[in-house]
């Protein structure tokens, strides 16, 4: 599964980073940076979790 | 993740139908976690607007301020009736008859097995400034539709109120360059939500971007002749004005449960596990005065991410069998001022606030940590946006102040290495 970020409505409020740090994080500039683009072994549904809570709808996941 | 209970809708044991008070956002999200728990009774969500669910804190901010706005209507919010949900808009509820279970909208009845109560807060106004036109406050869609309008006819407005909502509010205003002033009651805006010494560098971001503050004043009167025209202060000034916007907080909407038998004390009092004490009947979101476990106090929050996942927590609970899950949260809300983001996590009752990075009188940028007893407690940041959910990770971890202090010494060396580098870099580009 990918971890897709629409960049146009993401404003890094950093609700993802809180759920799956090791994943998600919010840079100096605002930006939300991503440690690696897929969904990482056994950690589906806490990047389902981290999906669901932005604020911005601006993750989603896919095949 | 919580942990699924086996349900059994439609069986003896559990309920057959969940009625849901409220459809903003802890409304929405309770429908869809019943479903998504396996819940295959009934759902009704009752909303007293008309409009789907959708999302407010873009009312204060995108929604003024983006070229095209559009209605920020919630994720699912089309879908529901895929999920079975029964919706009853555009009339609020009025009673609830906890013995025979039934909630009331006007002369309508519906009955529930279990309940969640997510009817959020009401916008206070000013007593006395009602029926004026260009007199607002901004917590629904058609108040922020009407705000817009108001701004973009150049309005020359007043705001009541410094605390969020009216300081975004001066920020849509002053990006229009329309004449703006803030009128606050007390010497410091935002005290009670994140101290006295950070509401006051928060509040240097308005006299930065040149928004006339006024602190310690009143209003004492709104008027015109059918349109607002002018605001009366205490302290005698006049200020014309041709758009009001006050915003002066919100109380939860509980004069609904009047007779109920449910605990009301400032929201709806529930358990950690969002039970309000009485059968079958849970709480959600704004209204909901809960046992915060992780800080062992009563807490009721006015913040998207609390009410997003309380509305998930109260209706899995309400379908399910067993005993309800607890429902603990370092609690997050952010404003966005003049390009600036304020970010809060945490609990702002302090011992101590200390900055440990940045000046508000330099450009207001700053880290600021919060200290009670020996604990890290809270952390405000202005436009630190890679550090705040760090801080909201270690406040979660019940992380000690003296961990707090080493981490913001940690952060600060990366920050001055980093700027080191990029000098060093600049240097051998203007050599070259």
């Amino acid at each position: 599964m990918k971890i897709i970020v629409d960049r146009g409505r993401c404003t890094g409020l950093g609700m993802c980073e809180s759920v799956a740090p090791e994943v998600f994080e919010v840079n100096d500039e605002g930006e939300l940076e991503l440690a690696n683009d897929t969904v990482p072994d056994g950690q589906l549904v806490l990047l389902e979790q981290a999906v669901a809570c932005c604020p911005n709808e601006a993750l989603r996941l896919a095949p | 993740m919580l942990p699924e209970r086996g349900i059994a809708a439609g069986t003896v044991t559990g309920p057959a139908d969940l009625v849901v008070v409220g459809a903003s956002l802890a409304g929405l999200r309770a429908v869809q976690a019943a479903r998504q728990s396996g819940f295959t009774g009934r759902i009704t969500l009752i909303g007293a607007e008309s409009h789907l669910p959708y999302d407010r804190p873009p009312l204060s901010k995108a929604f003024l301020n983006a070229p095209d706005p559009v209605v920020p209507v919630l994720r699912g919010a089309n879908e529901l009736a895929d999920l079975g949900v029964r919706l009853l808009l555009g009339a609020p509820a009025t009673g609830l008859d906890t013995d025979r279970r039934r909630v009331l909208v006007g002369d309508q009845e519906i009955g529930y097995d279990a309940l969640v109560i997510a009817t959020g807060a009401r916008a206070r106004s000013l007593p006395g400034a009602s029926g004026l036109a260009g007199v607002h406050t901004l917590r629904t869609l058609d108040d922020a539709i009407a705000i817009r309008r108001a701004l973009d006819g150049g309005a020359r407005t007043v705001v009541v109120g410094a605390g969020f909502i009216g300081s975004e509010i001066a920020s849509a205003a002053h990006r229009r360059d329309l004449g703006v002033v803030v009128v606050e009651a007390s010497l410091t805006p935002l005290a009670p939500a994140i101290g006295e010494r950070m509401g006051a560098a928060c509040a240097a971001l308005h006299h930065r971007n040149g928004t006339d503050l006024r602190c310690g004043t009143r209003v004492s009167r709104i008027e015109g002749d059918s349109r607002v025209e002018r605001v009366r202060l205490s302290d005698g000034a006049v200020l014309p004005a041709d758009l009001v916007v006050v915003g002066v907080g919100a109380a939860p909407a509980t004069d609904w449960l009047t007779g109920s038998g449910l605990t009301v004390a400032d929201g709806v009092v529930c358990d950690n596990t969002l039970f309000t004490g009485v059968d079958g009947v849970y709480a959600a979101g704004d209204v909901a005065r809960w046992h915060n476990p992780m800080f062992d106090r009563p807490m009721r929050l006015e913040h998207w991410t609390g009410a997003a996942e309380q509305g998930a927590v109260a209706a899995r609970n309400a379908v399910g069998a067993g005993p309800g899950t607890s429902y603990s949260t370092v609690p997050y809300f952010w404003s966005d001022w003049y390009d600036r983001r304020i970010q809060f996590v945490g609990v702002p009752d302090a011992d101590e606030v200390r900055i440990v990075q940045g000046d508000p009188d330099r450009d207001g940028r700053l880290v600021a940590l919060y200290r009670a007893g020996s604990r890290l407690v809270g952390a405000l940041t202005v436009d630190a946006r890679t550090q705040v959910m760090k801080y909201r990770g270690l406040i979660a971890r019940g992380a000690s102040w003296q961990d707090g202090l080493d981490f913001a010494v940690q952060r600060r060396n990366a920050v001055t290495d980093r700027a080191a580098t990029e000098l060093v870099n600049a240097d051998r580009g203007g050599a070259a």
